[in-house]
């Protein structure tokens, strides 16, 4: 709408960042939980998934340490929003991942020798057989958002109730694909939901070196749409906002931006050293208030759960992983071919040389 | 049939193409009620709804990130980048997950996209408007790149983009916009998008070449043609690939070979095709490769473009360096 002047010395625009916790680092409910927290199956679900991200995880940098991966980026801490929004979200709707959402992934069907294929060196490892229009993890941060913007309009545009969720984390809202998507999310009203997952450290940066705003979540101010903070290692909390905001993208009422307040608790990498940067005593505040603890709390609270049941299920997942990771050792590499025959439907002439030159040198490995 | 511009068969494509299919949209600044700045999408979505020619903001990384977000979901996008001096914020999204998507998911995931850009200078535009960026464009393995030089070769090369299941870059010339008109058949019948275009036949030296330096090229040809020295004139028209069987064919009849664009020289695509012809052809060279290009300057503001972007004289005398004996 074209506006000429101004009325002078009146507040033009204000807002509010709302933030929301249910589940506190006790496993205490402040309020009401939602209807699925009441239900012991969904809620043992998601706790055993984010165990099982935690043991996978363990274990996959325990394999980067004996030279069975490569570099490798921990989600230690994460597990309460990766599984929240796994658990938040339908099988159609779409995932923009960085790289560490693997709780969402698994949540999603795709199977743990991918991840280990991929952080192995191997392509193969983004087939995703279960989940068949997720994308891959994309590392160039925040250049995942405009495409899943683009989704997110395809959605629109064909009228289906699908939505796209991009995840970002506190660094990659310094990055202008950031912005640019979610503002033309608010321009088109497209179904588009982002998770910003604040763990606070950008590999040495901390959130102070990104931004001078109070929050992350209030950047959507700016894109005209709704931005609120969360309790990232409050798994009710995550799937409860998610799904929400899925819910609305769905029924045409438009995108949202949600800051999950987490705690990075491992290295950037395996590459990484964390210790040049942060205090121990910082890691140590952050471990006492992480997310697996709490929902074991509540868990135990309601009678849902104990010892027994979770040496059994650490037991149940550490079998899964084994077996996962014997699959993913005993794949064999592809061949040389597998750089050319992917790159275009239909292979250009100048390639197909390439592609025997590789091969004959290939074999003299 | 009705002559044509080469914009305008540039917008009769992009009609062909949406009245035809109905995952194609046509996205970018100003495409829609504008119609572009050159007037490429002139009248689209007054035909075909807002909500298959979709007016973006003003942010080129958006653009392309977005393609290649309906591209993934079974749209077909063809979207503009208004100056190609403005397709650096798009780099990113085009190197790092355009052209790469597919073979980082083993084929899961493709982009079938179009990227259109006008091309190179000559019109006296502003700063910034004027780039022959295709060397940037062309060190992407998992891009094709398309320059056409006439309004038939824009309207089916760009069919064969729109219909190509990978990513596309098309270039167009901007100094051959409007500069004459053909004859242009709106059959929707494409042109392969691999091949070269022999638009001379000669057997003393082979001038290969692209976009709006056909016109200068051409022109030399003739201006040559008076003095009985014959020229083969190849519009190489698919930069990636290029399609070196017809110009070492060339070559190996000519034995001599000159290569002119207006992109600076340094490592421009010229470079590529003279070293393929000294890998494959160096025995059939009667002289050496010869390059006719822009300068490895800044694109000059536009009291200078005449300078910098090779004139007639400057490939005749190309021409003339491989004859002598």
């Amino acid at each position: 709408m074209l506006r000429f002047g101004m009325d002078r010395n009146h507040t033009v625009a204000s807002f509010t960042i709302p933030g929301r916790q249910w589940l506190d680092a006790d496993g205490q409910c402040s309020g009401e939980p939602p209807e699925f927290a009441r239900q012991p199956a969904e809620m043992l679900a998601m706790y055993r998934m984010m165990v099982q991200t935690r043991l996978f995880d363990t274990k996959a940098v325990n394999l980067q340490r004996t030279g069975k991966l490569g570099t490798y980026p921990s989600c230690l801490g994460h597990e309460a929003v990766h599984v929240g929004v796994g658990a938040a979200l339908r099988a159609e709707d779409v995932v923009f991942p960085v790289y560490r959402e693997i709780g969402t992934k698994f949540w999603r069907g795709i199977a743990m020798q991918d991840i280990l294929l991929y952080w192995g060196g191997d392509e193969r490892g983004t087939r995703y057989a279960d989940s068949p229009q997720d994308f891959p993890f994309c590392i160039p941060i925040g250049s995942q958002m405009p495409q899943a913007a683009g989704t997110a309009l395809a959605f629109s545009l064909r009228n289906q109730p699908r939505c796209a969720l991009a995840y970002v984390g506190d660094g990659g809202t310094s990055q202008g694909a950031f912005y640019e998507a979610i503002n033309f999310a608010g321009v088109q009203r497209l179904p588009l939901v982002t998770v910003i997952v604040n763990n606070q450290w950008a590999i040495s940066a901390p959130v102070s070196t990104q931004t001078a705003a109070a929050t992350l979540a209030q950047k959507a101010v700016a894109a005209g749409i709704p931005g609120l903070q969360i309790d990232g290692n409050d798994v009710v909390g995550v799937r409860h906002t998610v799904a929400e905001a899925a819910a609305r993208a769905r029924a045409g009422e438009g995108p949202t931006v949600i800051e999950a307040l987490t705690y990075r608790l491992s290295d950037h990498t395996t590459s990484d050293d964390a210790s040049r940067y942060r205090s121990a005593d910082e890691v140590e505040q952050a471990r006492a208030v992480e997310p697996l603890l709490r929902t074991r709390r509540y868990l135990e609270a309601r009678g849902w759960w104990n010892e027994d049941a979770e040496q059994q299920l650490r037991a149940e997942c550490s079998a899964t992983i084994e077996e996962a990771v014997k699959q993913y050792l005993a794949t064999p590499r592809q061949s040389s071919d597998a750089m050319f025959d992917h790159l275009y439907a239909n292979m250009p002439r100048n390639l197909q040389w390439q592609r025997d030159l590789a091969r004959r040198y290939a074999a003299h490995r | 049939m009705t002559k044509l511009t080469m914009v305008e068969a540039i917008n009769l494509a992009q009609a062909w193409e949406l009245a035809h299919d109905p995952d194609v949209l046509v996205m970018g600044e100003d495409v829609g009620v504008n119609g572009g700045v050159f007037r490429a999408t002139a009248g689209l979505q007054q035909r075909f709804g807002a909500q298959r020619v979709l007016d973006t903001p003003l942010a080129e990384g958006l653009i392309a990130g977005a393609a290649i977000g309906l591209a993934t979901q079974g749209f077909k996008p063809v979207a503009e980048i208004q100056f190609m001096g403005f397709l650096y914020p798009a780099l990113d999204q085009i190197a790092s997950h355009m052209a790469r998507l597919r073979s980082r998911t083993r084929g899961r995931l493709s982009c079938p996209v179009v990227l259109r850009m006008p091309h190179g200078g000559g019109i006296h535009a502003p700063e910034h408007h004027s780039e022959s960026l295709e060397s940037l464009l062309c060190h992407h393995a998992g891009l094709r790149v398309l320059c056409p030089s006439s309004p038939q070769r824009a309207y089916g090369l760009l069919l064969a983009a729109i219909r190509e299941p990978d990513p596309v870059m098309f270039l167009e010339p901007v100094r051959l916009y409007r500069l004459g008109r053909q004859e242009v058949e709106d059959n929707g019948q494409a042109l392969p998008l691999d091949r070269c275009f022999v638009l001379r036949r000669g057997e003393d030296a082979t001038l290969v070449t692209w976009g709006a330096m056909v016109t200068e090229t051409m022109k030399a040809a003739e201006q040559l043609a008076a003095e009985n020295i014959d020229c083969e004139v190849i519009d190489a028209a698919s930069l990636a690939p290029l399609d070196f069987e017809t110009m070492l064919d060339s070559v190996a009849r000519t034995g001599r070979v000159i290569i002119v664009h207006e992109a600076m020289r340094n490592c421009g695509v010229g470079a590529e095709i003279a070293a393929t012809v000294a890998e494959h052809a160096l025995y059939d060279l009667r002289a050496p490769v010869q390059r006719v290009t822009g300068y490895d300057t800044i694109m000059p503001l536009y009291r200078l473009e005449q300078d910098y972007i090779p004139g007639v004289q400057r490939i005749v005398d190309a021409v003339r360096t491989t004859l002598i004996e």
